[in-house]
């Protein structure tokens, strides 16, 4: 959130000079008028200078927008995004051709520019907002390879009797894997293990 | 690849004009090595070097699509 206070003739003049000096238009920012200011008797004598408040309310869609550019161009990476609002985040979506150099490994590569993304907008604003970065439906791919294998490993471990360990897992993907057992009588899930090579545990029930 | 690193810090860090990045050419690998204010050490580390991690992790993506190494130090 950017705020300035500036003085003018009146408050037109005042309100001018605000928005040329943040760049903005005046459909962008919210004005408050500080001081009317008064011409004064043959606008010399009492004269008072208008003063007023100008602040550009804070647009994450714009500073989302600004950074993701940035960083493909710089990438060199070709690509477009859409960004949209959910109902507590903000969803950007990226398409393209050669996306799988943003994704990297298990979307290693998406996980971290996701939370660069997160960081620096953040920064800026005032209200913090969630911000989740997916490339042509990734995510719910992923999502559904976790589930799968959460099944397919809790019938192991009830065949075998023996807990299994998984390999090491960003908090979101151990929670789908939790979310897809929780309801399962015969097999529990826990994590161990420090972030980030915090992993979970599919065991057999006592 | 210099000009990644630079954009991302200067993205986290509260003095961006404080932050430098030089480009060291070795025979295999480049090695970028980045400065930043005393004060914001910590905005381009992170708890337990995350920041550092995701900054180069996305180093390394952008530098296999260009075929090189790449290595990120964050100077002192």
């Amino acid at each position: 959130m950017k705020e300035i206070e500036v003085s003018g003739k009146n408050v037109e003049e005042a309100i001018a000079i605000a928005l040329k000096e943040l760049g903005v238009n005046r459909e962008d920012v919210e004005i408050t008028v500080l001081e009317e200011g008064s011409k004064g008797f043959l606008g010399i004598l009492g004269s008072r200078q208008a003063r007023v408040r100008v602040v550009v309310p804070d647009k994450p869609e714009k500073l989302i927008e600004d950074f993701l550019e940035k960083v493909l161009q710089s990438m060199c990476i070709e690509a477009g995004f859409e960004i949209r609002h959910r109902e507590d985040f903000i969803f950007v979506s990226f398409y393209g051709k050669e996306l799988g150099i943003l994704i990297g490994r298990h979307g290693e590569t998406l996980d971290a520019l996701q939370y660069l993304c997160n960081l620096a907008v953040n920064k800026v604003l005032t209200n913090r907002v969630k911000i989740i970065l997916d490339v042509e439906g990734y995510r719910k791919r992923r999502e559904q390879t976790l589930i799968n294998l959460a099944r397919r490993l809790s019938n192991k471990v009830k065949e075998t009797g023996k807990r299994i360990v998984l390999e090491p897992m960003s908090p979101q993907e151990r929670r789908v894997i939790h979310t897809a057992l929780q309801n399962d009588s015969r097999v529990l899930t826990f994590s161990e293990g420090q972030e980030p090579n915090r992993k979970v545990v599919i065991a057999l029930r006592q | 690849m210099k000009e990644l690193v630079l954009t991302l810090a200067k993205a986290l860090v509260d003095y961006p004009e404080q932050v430098s990045v030089n480009q060291v050419e070795g025979e295999k690998s480049v090695i970028i090595e980045l400065r930043v204010a005393q004060e914001d050490m910590g905005k381009v580390i992170g708890k337990q070097g995350r920041i550092a991690k995701a900054i180069r992790t996305l180093v390394k993506a952008a530098a296999s699509h260009q075929g090189k190494r790449v290595v990120v130090e964050i100077i002192q």
